[in-house]
This record gives C-alpha cells, structure tokens and sequence, in this order.
C-alpha cells in the first residue's frame, strides 16, 4: 500500500497543528457544516453505512451503537468521549490529541449532532498533561469563534464539551467504570443491560465513543461512506459474524524495535509489514519471538503467525482476543516469556477493579504463581493451574462485569499454549530463556 | 398464567411477577448459591457465585440456550425462561468461584464466630472442590476493631461481597462503609472519625455472609450450634420488629431480625437488637411477695394466688367504684383480655385503665442523608412509642368499655382508693416515688411487674412476672398486625409468665395455653374475631378497624 496517504494524521506534522486558524485553513469544520446542513438521522445513517468500527478495543460498529438511543427521548443524551488510553502499548489517542486537538472537536460536534447531544464531555488519561493543555486551549478557541456553545455556525444547534481529567487508574477506560468515575464515584463497571445508550450517565441515555472514532466521523462526513470503505478489508466468508474493517487504522508499534511510533495505515496491514516496513525492523538484529497484537489483553502472537492481518478478524483466527487497540508490542528472541507474562499480569491485577470474584482473585494469583517461578520454585503443575485459572476468568463471551477479566486471562492462555516448553523449560532448568522459544518447540519434538 | 423452567421443572409465574433465577428456584425448594445478592439490596452481581445456564423456550417448544453462564441474580425470569443450575458447567463455576474465594481466606472457623452460620463453610460443604492449590503465603489484612461501636471486622475473612456497603448506602443511607483500595488489596473501612454506629448499623452483621463483619456483644459468647431460636416480636417500639430470640440454657445470648414482609420486612434497629439486657439483669424481680403492715409474710405462689384472689373479691364486694387497675401497654392482648375479664367478673365496676405509654422523640426514619436529615422513601422506622403493644391492649380495653388513663386513677387514689391493680413491664421503669406513694395509700395495692419500682417496695402484693421472652401471646403493633411472641428462656427463680399468673388468679382449669385464651378472646371481642384460629403464623395477621384481617395485605405476603 505504497499510495496510502495517511488522513488522520494528516496534519500531524504541519507547524502549528494545533491551531484553530491552521484547522481551518486545511478545510477543518467544513464537515461540521455540512453535517449541521443534514438531518441528524441522515448523519447516523452515513456513518452506519461507513461501518466505522469502534477503535477503542471492542471494534463495535459505531452508527449501529447510535441507533440504540431511544428514539423521542425529551430529556438530556450524552456523549462521553473515551480518552483514557490506558492499555499497555497504545498511544495513538495521545498524538491525536496533542497534534490534532480541533479533528477531534469536530469529530465530536458532529456524533452529537448526529445523537441529539448538547452535552459532551471528555474523559481524559491523567497522566496525558500535555493532551490536557492542547484540549482546553482548542476548546477555548471554538467556544470564541463560535464553533462550541450556543448556536453553532448559526445552525441553531448547542453543544457545550467538558474537558475532565481521570484519576489514573485503567478500568475508567471501560465504558461504565468511565462513566462511573464521571458521576464522581469509583470507577466500577456497571452490569449490563442497562446498556448505556439506554440508561448511562446520570441515568441518561450516553454514548461512549473512542477518540480515534470519532476523528474518522469527520472525514466520513467529508468524503462519504463510501470512501472509507474503499479503505480496509471486506469481511471475511468464513467468519458469518465478520463485518469487515474498513477505513484508515493508527497502528502503535512499540517494544523491541528499531523505529517505535504510530503510524496510520489501512485496516489489515500484517504484524510483519508493521516491524519491517513502518518500526524499522527488530532491534539489535535479533528475531521477533511474539508480538502483541492490540494491547497486551488481546494475547500473543508467535513468530509464525507474523503474518496475521492485523485487522479486526485476523488476530481472532490466531487465538488472540481481537485486534483491541491495534497496539504492537514486539517481544525479541532474548526476552522470556515467562518475565513478558509476568508483567502482563502484575499490570491486570494492579488494575483489577476487584468486584468480580473471578477477576479480583484470578489476577493475583495468576500473578503469585508466576512470581513463585520467576523464583525458581516453580512446578510444572502450575502451568495446568495457570490455564485453568484463564479459563474460568476469562471464558469468551465474559462471565464478569467488564472485559477486563478476560484480557488479563487471554495473554496467560495464549503465552502457554503458545510457548509451553519455554515455561517448562524455565521451571525444570531454571534458566531464563535466551533462545528463540521456536527452537526449544524444535527441541521438545 | 406464565410458565417457566427451572432444572426442568416447571414453575407457574403470577401475571407481572418479577423473579430473578435465584428466587425462580428457591420456588422449586432449589437453592443457587449466592453471596452479593440480597432481596432488600440493588443487584451488583459482583460474586458471580450464583452463574446459571439460562435459555429460552419458543412456543413451539424448541429452546435455545445462551452460550455463556449469567449471573441468576441478576437475569429475570420471564414467560419461557428456562434456568439450569444443576449442570457440570454450572457447577465448574461454582467450584471455580469458590476456590477464588478461599484462596486468602484464612480458614480460622474453629475461632470464627460465624462457623455454623457461614455461607463460605456452607456453600463449600455442598459446592466446593475441599481442597485449595494456592502454594503461595495468603494475603492478610489487618482487623479493625474501628468500624463501629458495636461493630469489629476481620478484615481478611471478607469476600468483599458488598452487602454492608449497600446497606448503609440504600438502607440507612449514612453511608459509613466504603470499599478502599482496588482490586485483591480491597478492604472494608469506614472514614476515620465516621464509625458505622447508625440505628441500623447490627444488620450489617447480619447482612454479612461470612465472620468478616462480628457483632462485638456476641462476639465469642457463644457457638452457634448451641443457640436455639424462638419466634418472637421485639417489644421495644411499636413497630414491631419480627424477631428471634436466641437462647441457651435459659440465658439469651442475641436477638436477630426474622423476615416478615408484613412487618418491618428484614432488619431491625440497634434498640432493639441490644435492648434486651433488662432479662438477666441481678435485681429481676424473682418470688413473688404478700406484705402485711409492710412486713413480707410470704413469698409462695401457692400461697399468694388464693390469698390474692380472696383480697379481691373483698375489695370488689365492699367498694366497687373504688376498685382499680392500670393496665400496661407491655401486656400481650391475652394477659389483658384475661386480667380484664377477671376484674370484671368481680365487678362490671372494676376501673380498667391504660398505664403509661412511653413516648421518646420523633419516629426515626431511614434512609438519611450523609448529615443524618431523613429522606423518602422511608424503608425503615423507628417508632417513637416504645411499647409493643398499645394498640392490642387498647383494644381490649375498648372493649370492657375501659376508657381511664392511669391520670384518672392516681387522681382517685388521692381521694381512697379500696384496691389497686397496677400492671408495670417497662424495664425503663413507669412510675415516680409520688404516684407510687399516692397508689400505695389504697387498701389494697398490687403490683405485677419484672423489675423493682417504687410500688414494689411497699405494695400488698408483687407479683413477679417474666419478660417478653418468658412469655407466650400476642403484640399488635402500630398498623394493627398481631404476631405471636413464643417463650425461648423460663423465667428466673419464682418468676412467672404474667399468662401462668393471671390464668391461675382468675381460677381457670388446668395448664395456662395462650391459644385456649386467644380463641376464647377472639370469640368475646369482636376486634379479635380474625385470631379464631389460635395461631397467628409466620408473618402475623393484620387486623383492620373491624378486627377483620386485611386481605389485600395477606395475599401480598404470601
Ligand atoms: C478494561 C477495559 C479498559 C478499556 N479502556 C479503554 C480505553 O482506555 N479507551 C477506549 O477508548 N476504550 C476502552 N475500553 C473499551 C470501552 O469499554 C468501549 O468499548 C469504548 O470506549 C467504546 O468506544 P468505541 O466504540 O468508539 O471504540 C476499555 C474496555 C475495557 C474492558
Ligand atoms: S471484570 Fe474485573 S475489572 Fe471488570 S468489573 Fe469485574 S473485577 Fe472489575
Ligand atoms: S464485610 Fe461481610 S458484608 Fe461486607 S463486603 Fe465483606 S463479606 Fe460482604
Ligand atoms: S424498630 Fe422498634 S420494634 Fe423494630 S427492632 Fe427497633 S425497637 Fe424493636
Ligand atoms: S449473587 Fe449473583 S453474582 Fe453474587
């Protein structure tokens, strides 16, 4: 895909990205004109008929999720914008709120428009100052051109964006813990149904959307439906529940490469094309041993599934979770996998919000039985408990309240299936693994 | 009429009934295990203990399963639904959950107050996999003795199942406890300087399904084996909590709230919980006592019933006008009806008056707000009146045409009075040094009542009566519900059932029996007529204005 040309990002590195007058004079809320011009039904309809996909994690289509919203409702519908980008490895929200902010604002001006939403607020990752500061100088700026508040370009249309910022803590990226936290309460996700189209912040119908998401609401009203789903990849035959992944994707590439960084490409690029082609390669001249497909809760991929199209089916196909937040980490040949797997669940159990059972206990265990054999007092048993444990946690579809339960299980599940006689090597040996885990499954054969 | 299945049993559901799969089952006498679901609380479904299949069955008789297991409490069950907790996917979650849930728990049942009432022991017996694969130290967190005056928590026993934290947010509303930090470092506390120390506050400990939450009056008193439990009523207000009473070996040891949805519904106030140590207090009033010229002559029952009665008569024969009794509002409806009756067949002159009813404050309602101003809906009240039975024994006094106050008697007694009858029972004491002097002047004066008064010190007679434990009868309490209370302990020494007295003093037949009486009151006073049954039930009837039982009420019971 050599003639892609970025459109997210593509103002990223223009000087003075940032600017209301820079915005506009690259054509910015022209958009929001034209969506203001359409009737709100017709918006959801052009975005429905994008199937734009929701990059937060879940890959929900996002004009579906519109319709959810009772129809005739009287009292107030709110827009939640998630912003708080806490999965390990992702960061692409982050650039798009420092370099972009006003893509962003439009984008969210339009979905509102779109839901009848005079109300939205920003949830934002704390640690993301500089987000911060870029956000609520851009905010300042549309509310003095008229571009936020009452009356938006004379469209008699009323929209006024809050900027808040979380209090660091992971599950208030879940769409409920969010809106939780937002109510000024622990960030515990709600049980569903109610979902939150129906009954959301403040008990009101809610809509929670992924920043990215809603940077491509703009450009899809810009340049059709069509257009962004000439991006991408249509569904697949074989998988009847597959809707397609359609339009222009910020993939992260971090870890053991040379070139770490987010780079925006079609839907279904490879893990292989992403490392060779965009991250300059593994670092240090050493081999890929797994790769992370979208976050660490979306599990592992091996080096012989490199070629997995990092889309929202592939990683599926080879036992992931899903393409989540379509975040690459690279794991070298001279990392174990068993200190990867343990800092996967150190992270899960540190943000485990502790209602479920399942989840409160299982991460931590998890995370205590690898710290025993990191130890050197490992059993091979441990490894049967281990997945066991993934098991119940995180059986597809969740037995919890949130999806976090199963995305600390599926990285424990995948590591061992994947990797197994590099774990039973490291308890038998007690050595760390240096060498490629694909020689030592030579080796065991 | 909608059906619904449950392990493949059918269950008939009312028309706009809504069941969850936990109560769906228990209509099949099936439980499904349970811990952060409690039917006066919102649904968290957090403990995931109580995952079910559940599926659905189309009307041309094909079901469909959902792939994944859901939480029972929280699924509704509906025309169709069919519910399987019986299948080996089930029980792996059990299992499952339950290995997660013992993982850190310290196991010390042998000390735990709550081994033999605990859902962990419980659900483990019956569910769990009886041996644990953790291999690494288990976490322990601290006690803490703070949570509240009446309250201790050992911390690490806690399932973090939220129930006492839902309580003091939905039900109190004073919101003390609070979950802090996150994730298996979660803990149970309270703000420092905010104890949970509510009226409410004991029904957390009951709310608790393990030994995390301990009552600290109860803690280590007693294995709960040993306890054996009476049906009864709290007598300390008038709302009338339904109770048990708690025993071993004639000493109480707790009082815990019994269910009723007619009553109080599921908890009942610190008051009353913790106000019943008038019962083994040392001074009780104990034999019963025949004074002459201020000197005891006897303190046997076999000799003061007929002597008592012989005084009466006399009294009732030379001045009838003069012959007066103050009734109190502690008295079951059958001690009254029967102290009544008797004083009447004396003489229909006999003066029957109602005693002091003791008023403390406002009804104290919850929830409340943080700042303790109440808020609506009220879901729970404390009644200001702090007597079990006004109602009842006015209403037998309404109907001997009674309608003196204890005013009106002391005022006679200023004048000469030939007898008095005077009925105490409030352990908070009823009358004052004056209006027992000016009582003391009459002829005859006696008092009947469990702890000492100023009357018990100079009266003719003292009769020693037993506490609401002690006792068999009937409260109707402020809504006009009539519940039975049931003696747990026998009375100390030479005290008696006041029922055992008043049977004998008005010379009936054989052994006292509450239900001979109740029916016999319910034939002579109309308002009664519903308790024709001498039993009264789980729940209580209520009576209505006529005394008839209010339909509506019962069939919304049952
Ligand atoms: C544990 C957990 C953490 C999540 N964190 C985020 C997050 O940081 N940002 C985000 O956009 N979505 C996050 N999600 C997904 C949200 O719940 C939700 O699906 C998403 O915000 C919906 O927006 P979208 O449809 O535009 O993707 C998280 C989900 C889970 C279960
Ligand atoms: S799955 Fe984990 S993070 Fe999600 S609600 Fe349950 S305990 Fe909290
Ligand atoms: S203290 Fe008891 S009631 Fe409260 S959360 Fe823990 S186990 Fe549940
Ligand atoms: S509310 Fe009244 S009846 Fe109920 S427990 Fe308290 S004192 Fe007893
Ligand atoms: S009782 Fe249903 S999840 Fe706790």
């Amino acid at each position: 895909m050599p003639d892609f040309e970025p459109v997210l990002l593509a103002r990223v590195n223009k000087p003075d990205s940032t600017s209301l007058e820079s915005y506009r004079a690259d054509g910015g809320y022209a958009a929001l004109k034209k969506a203001l011009g359409m009737a709100p039904a017709d918006v959801v309809a052009a975005v429905k008929d994008s199937v734009l996909r929701g990059r937060g994690g879940a890959g929900f289509p996002a004009g579906l999720k519109w319709t959810f919203l009772p129809k005739d409702h009287s009292g107030p519908i709110y827009l939640c914008v998630n912003a708080d980008e806490s999965e390990p490895g992702t960061f692409n929200n982050r650039i798009l709120m420092e370099e972009d902010p006003h893509q962003l604002i439009e984008g969210i001006a339009i979905a509102c428009h779109a839901i009848r939403s005079n109300t939205a607020y920003i949830y934002l990752r704390y640690e993301y100052g500089r987000s911060y500061r870029v956000l609520e100088a851009a905010i300042k700026e549309c509310y003095a051109a008229g571009l936020l508040g009452k009356n938006i370009l004379g469209a008699g249309f009323n929209l006024d964006v809050y900027l808040h910022r979380g209090a660091a803590a992971y599950i208030c990226g879940e769409e409920t813990g969010l809106i939780e936290s937002l109510e000024g309460k622990r960030a515990w996700p709600r049980i569903k149904p109610p979902f939150p189209a129906i009954e959301g912040l403040f008990r009101k119908p809610t809509i929670v959307n992924n920043v990215e998401t809603l940077c491509c609401v703009t450009h899809i009203i810009n340049r059709g439906a069509a257009w962004f789903k000439s991006i991408g990849v249509p569904p697949d035959p074989a998988n009847p529940r597959d809707l397609g992944s359609f339009g222009p994707k910020l993939y992260c590439i971090s870890g053991h490469v040379n070139k770490p960084g987010c780079v925006e490409l079609p839907l279904g690029v490879t893990a292989r094309q992403l490392i060779e082609e965009h991250g300059g390669g593994v670092w240090k001249g050493r081999r890929a041993k797994a790769v992370v497909p979208g976050g660490i809760s979306m599990g592992f991929l091996t080096a012989d599934e490199l070629d997995t199209p990092l889309d929202f089916n592939g990683p599926l196909k080879a036992g992931c979770l899903g393409l989540g937040t379509a975040a690459v980490v690279v794991v070298d040949d001279q990392t174990s996998m068993v200190d990867v797997l343990y800092n996967c669940c150190r992270f899960m159990s540190h943000e485990s919000c502790g209602q479920c059972t399942p989840c409160r206990e299982g991460t931590k265990w998890m995370t205590r039985i690898l710290e025993r054999i990191r130890a050197g007092h490992g059993k091979l048993e441990d490894l049967d408990t281990l997945l066991e444990v993934a098991g119940s946690m995180g059986i597809i579809p969740g037995t919890t309240i949130c999806g976090l339960s199963d995305g600390a299980a599926w990285p424990v599940k995948n590591a061992i299936n994947k990797f197994r006689a590099e774990f039973e090597d490291y308890i038998t040996t007690g050595r760390r693994a240096v060498t490629p885990a694909q020689e030592l499954m030579a080796a065991a054969h | 009429m909608p059906t619904a299945f449950v392990n493949n049993q059918e269950i008939e559901l009312k028309e706009g009934e809504r069941l969850n799969c936990i109560q769906a089952a228990q209509r099949i006498g099936f439980e499904i295990p349970h811990y952060c679901w409690h039917p006066a609380l919102s649904v968290v479904a957090s403990c995931r203990m109580c995952l079910v299949e559940v599926g659905e069955r189309k009307p041309d008789g094909t079901v469909v399963m959902q792939p994944k297991l859901v939480p029972g409490c929280q699924t509704p069950v509906k025309e169709g639904t069919v519910v399987v907790a019986d299948s080996p996917k089930v029980k792996a979650a059990q299992q499952a959950t339950l290995e997660y849930l013992l993982l850190n728990h310290p196991l010390d049942c042998p000390t735990c107050d709550q081994a033999g009432e605990c859902g962990l022991q419980d659900y483990s017996y019956k569910y769990g996999r009886g041996y644990s694969r953790l291999q690494e130290p288990k976490n322990i967190k601290p006690d803490k003795d703070h949570i509240g005056d009446q309250i201790t928590l050992f911390t690490d026993r806690c399932i973090m199942c939220t129930r006492c934290v839902r309580f003091t947010r939905e039900y109190s509303g004073t919101s003390e406890l609070q979950v802090v930090a996150r994730g298996s470092d979660e803990e149970i506390d309270v703000f420092p300087g905010r104890p949970c120390n509510n009226l409410l506050a004991g029904n957390v400990v009951d709310l608790c399904p393990v030994g995390a939450l301990c009552s600290k009056d109860f803690l280590y008193k007693q294995r709960v084996w040993w306890l054996k439990e009476a049906r009864s009523v709290c007598p300390n207000c008038s709302t009338g909590c339904s109770i048990q009473v708690e025993q071993n070996d004639d000493r109480v040891y707790r009082l815990k709230p019994r269910t009723n949805p007619m009553s109080q519904g599921h908890f009942m106030c610190d008051e009353g919980r913790f106000g019943w140590k008038y019962i083994h207090v040392e001074n009780r009033l104990t034999f019963p006592v025949r004074r002459k010229n201020g000197q005891i002559r006897t303190r046997d029952w076999d000799d003061v019933i007929p002597s008592l009665q012989k005084a009466l008569a006399k009294a009732a024969a030379r001045a009838p006008e003069k012959c007066a009794a103050i009734f109190s509002p502690w008295m079951t409806c059958e001690e009254a009806y029967m102290l009544a009756s008797f004083l009447r067949s004396l003489s229909p002159k006999f003066r029957l008056a109602l005693g002091p009813v003791r008023v403390t404050g406002q009804d104290d309602t919850y929830p409340k707000d943080f700042y303790g101003r109440p808020l609506e809906p009220v879901r729970f009240t404390i009644h200001a009146e702090k007597c079990p039975n006004h109602r009842g024994v006015s209403m037998v006094l309404e109907h001997f045409g009674a309608a003196a106050t204890m005013g009106d008697v002391l005022a006679q007694a200023e004048a000469g009075l030939e007898a008095v009858y005077a009925v105490g029972g409030d352990p908070q004491g009823w009358l004052d040094e004056a209006q027992a002097a000016a009582l003391a002047k009459a002829q005859l004066t006696v008092v009947q009542d469990i702890l000492p008064s100023p009357l018990s010190e100079q009266a003719d007679y003292v009769l020693t009566g037993g506490s609401f434990a002690e006792r068999d009868g009937t409260f109707v309490n402020y809504k006009g519900l009539a519940q039975e209370i049931h003696r747990a302990i026998r009375s100390p020494d030479g005290a008696r059932p006041d029922g055992r007295i008043l049977w004998e003093l008005s010379g009936r037949r054989g052994l006292y029996s509450v239900a001979a009486i109740r029916k016999e009151m319910a034939e002579k006073v109309p308002a009664f007529s519903a308790l024709a049954q001498g039993v009264l039930g789980e729940f209580g009837v209520l009576l209505n204005e006529h005394g008839a039982p209010e339909p509506s009420v019962v069939a919304a019971a049952k």
